[in-house]
């Protein structure tokens, strides 16, 4: 992460006339095409480095791995850079808001609504999918409600989503606690897997899921751009602003739902990747913002994964790194931009 | 705290009779909650089967060894966590912030940890003492902290209180899984009163005196409120009494930690609905907080104890669905001073 990072300031600063490889390197393209291959790079060390037995063996558990952390990047980056774009502003991202607890929400509610044995005989493609979909419904209208119709200050919607998220995860508890320990199993085994070793089915469905979400942001990448401009100036370059905000909601609702089902909720991921995208692109045009945070995601977690596991000999606790630093860096973003 | 207390001292002029009603609503639901709270558990404790086994009886030694203590417990906590809340919100100046939002907490839990790990042998007083030791350096960084926010904005300084707990529990969180202690950990960072009984709740006495010094030292915390220049001006020693203020609002925050656990939202809401109803007097709001945070836990601890009987839910959860959403309530309202 540190090797491609670290150059962009030296081009910044050139007072010299810019050599090829600096002028070559403040196009965003080229930026994005370093970082790709920097994935490579990691994605092969992490596969084919300290292998104890059998190489096909090893490859095979960890192509699993890396195929769920490249869903969950894309997931938590595509969706919270089109979040921030929607809700102009850099602070606010899905999982802040209150998302993923809300996620858990619904699914602890359908078991509890079906029970157990309704569950379990249902097909699980079909309940994942009635899961997503009634999130999606659920979390469009709450997020239009909240964002929609008087303008509200940016400090007050994160802490109105950081409540949400304790209610929501309080509601979820309360309606564990409520099960009988066999639902309960049930619910805790269909849920949460880990990072590194995620459910194969449910790896499939989220990264078909996934998939179909960035397909349905790519015809609104120009109009994703105009939104950047505020809804005033957006209305005014003819853009149908409630119609393309509720279909946005409803595609990064889908993906916050897939990447929670996957790995359960990591609070700042998304932010520490959006906002590294933002710098590291150098532009806000969508089409190079939304891959930056995906792959930036990917160096994050492989990266980081590589560090913790091979290099420091910590197992697991990735994500727990992820939100110290998550943190620190949401209170240097909000008292540096509080004077706005 | 009591009933009478509430009733008397929040009548301040025969002008204002709904007031008074209020008042006297809150001290009878607090009697009835107390005397019914008595009565709820597993094994039979009713008015018959205490008369039946009399002084020596089953049910006179549950009354005493486990039901009262629970009862007083539970008052006391929902009292003293009102008031640190009252308190702290006069020194910050800001009407969101309780030692959940303002990372107290959370420093608190850490100096539990550090016990945990290095005196595992310690006394539950000496746990205490060291938590409220890390409470106060809690309090102290909010402080700092809170001072670099650019503007004096009213929702920013919880988050930033919010974010800084944040931090802190990842600390202690990363901490306890290296050294497997998650679980005992999570004993007390989840607020229940389940094992309150007779010679472990002891301790939340010492919140009931914070409550006392609190109630005492009332009208300096009020001036405090008008800020820094205003109180000097009136010839106050400021510093003195924010720090009179930190240490009670550490030490109730300990205490609480030692009994029950956390407690998400109570010391925010309770103070912010009072001041609706009265103001922010705070001599004339401290029985009044007091006695709405007793009747409000009260009220929370009988729905976690019935709500799935025989079992019990942990309190944090019901107070965390309840309080976040009268908290989400105050901030979303019509004319809610945060917008």
């Amino acid at each position: 992460m540190r090797t491609d990072t670290a150059p962009a300031p030296a081009a910044v600063a050139g007072v010299r006339p810019p050599s090829r490889l600096a002028s070559a390197w403040s196009r965003p393209g080229v930026r994005l095409a370093v970082l790709a291959a920097a994935v490579l790079v990691l994605a092969a060390l992490y596969l084919f480095t300290a292998v104890p037995g059998s190489l096909g063996y090893a490859v095979k558990i960890r192509s699993v791995s890396v195929a769920g952390m490249v869903v969950v990047a894309v997931a938590v980056g595509v969706s919270t850079v089109v979040f921030h774009t929607i809700t102009q502003n850099r602070i606010l991202t899905p999982s802040i808001m209150g998302f993923d607890a809300f996620f858990m929400l619904i699914s602890t509610v359908i078991v509890f609504g079906l029970g157990a044995t309704t569950f379990l005989r249902a097909d699980p493609v079909v309940l994942w999918l009635v899961q997503v979909a009634v999130m999606t419904a659920f979390s469009v209208f709450l997020f239009t409600w909240l964002f929609g119709g008087k303008r509200r200050s940016i400090h007050l919607m994160l802490l109105v989503g950081i409540v949400l998220g304790t209610f929501f995860r309080s509601l979820t508890e309360w309606m564990q606690r409520m099960l009988d320990p066999l639902d309960f199993q049930v619910l805790t085994d269909t849920g949460f897997a880990s990072l590194t070793r995620p459910n194969e089915t449910l790896l499939l469905l989220t990264g078909i899921l996934v998939a179909l979400g960035c397909l349905g942001v790519v015809p609104l990448l120009r109009t994703l751009d105009v939104l950047t401009l505020g809804e005033p100036t957006a209305v005014g370059l003819g853009v149908d602003h409630r119609r393309v905000v509720m279909a946005l909601f409803a595609i990064v609702s889908v993906m916050v739902a897939a990447s929670t089902a996957l790995v359960g909720p990591i609070l700042f991921f998304g932010l520490i990747v959006a906002n590294l995208a933002y710098s590291y692109a150098g532009t806000f045009r969508h089409r190079f913002t939304l891959p930056a945070a995906a792959l930036l995601g990917v160096v994050c977690l492989l990266g980081g994964q590589l560090l913790l596991e091979r290099v420091l000999g910590f197992g697991g606790s990735l994500s727990m790194v992820i939100e110290f630093a998550g943190g620190l860096f949401f209170l240097f973003l909000v008292l540096r931009k509080g004077a706005r | 705290m009591t009933a009478t207390a509430v009733a008397t001292t929040s009548t301040p002029a025969p002008a204002r009779p709904r007031r008074t009603w209020v008042g006297v609503l809150i001290g009878v639901l607090l009697v009835v909650l107390g005397i019914v709270s008595l009565f709820v558990g597993v094994s039979d404790v009713s008015v018959a089967t205490l008369l039946e086994g009399g002084a020596d009886g089953t049910a006179a030694f549950l009354l005493v060894a486990s039901r009262m203590p629970r009862t007083v417990a539970v008052v006391l906590v929902g009292a003293s966590l009102g008031i640190a809340g009252l308190i702290l919100q006069m020194l910050v100046r800001n009407k969101f912030v309780e030692p959940g939002t303002t990372g107290v907490s959370e420093f608190a839990t850490l100096g539990m940890l550090v016990t945990i790990v290095l005196w595992p042998g310690m006394a539950i007083m000496g746990k205490m003492a060291v938590a409220a030791v890390f409470g106060l350096i809690g309090t102290w960084v909010f402080l700092r902290v809170i001072r670099a926010v650019p503007v004096r904005q009213l929702v920013l300084v919880p988050l930033v209180g919010i974010m800084l707990g944040g931090i802190v529990g990842a600390v202690t969180a990363f901490f306890a899984y290296r050294l497997d202690l998650l679980q005992s950990l999570g004993q007390w960072s989840q607020g229940s009163f389940a094992s309150v009984m007779q010679g472990r709740y002891e301790y939340v006495w010492v919140a009931a005196v914070m409550v006392l010094v609190a109630w005492v030292a009332a009208d300096r915390f009020s001036v405090i409120g008008l800020g820094e220049d205003f109180a000097t001006n009136l010839g106050l020693n400021y510093r003195r009494v924010v720090a009179v203020g930190m240490v009670v609002v550490a030490v109730i925050t300990a205490s609480v930690l030692v009994t029950a656990g956390m407690i998400p939202f109570l010391g925010l809401v309770v103070p912010n609905i009072v001041s609706l109803i009265i103001g922010d007097n705070v001599r004339r709001s401290i029985p009044w907080v007091a006695g709405l945070g007793a009747t409000f836990v009260l009220a929370c601890d009988l729905i976690a104890r019935t709500v799935r009987f025989p079992y019990e839910i942990p309190l944090s959860v019901v107070v965390g669905i309840v309080g976040a959403g009268l908290f989400l309530w105050l901030l979303l309202r019509k004319g809610s001073r945060a917008h």
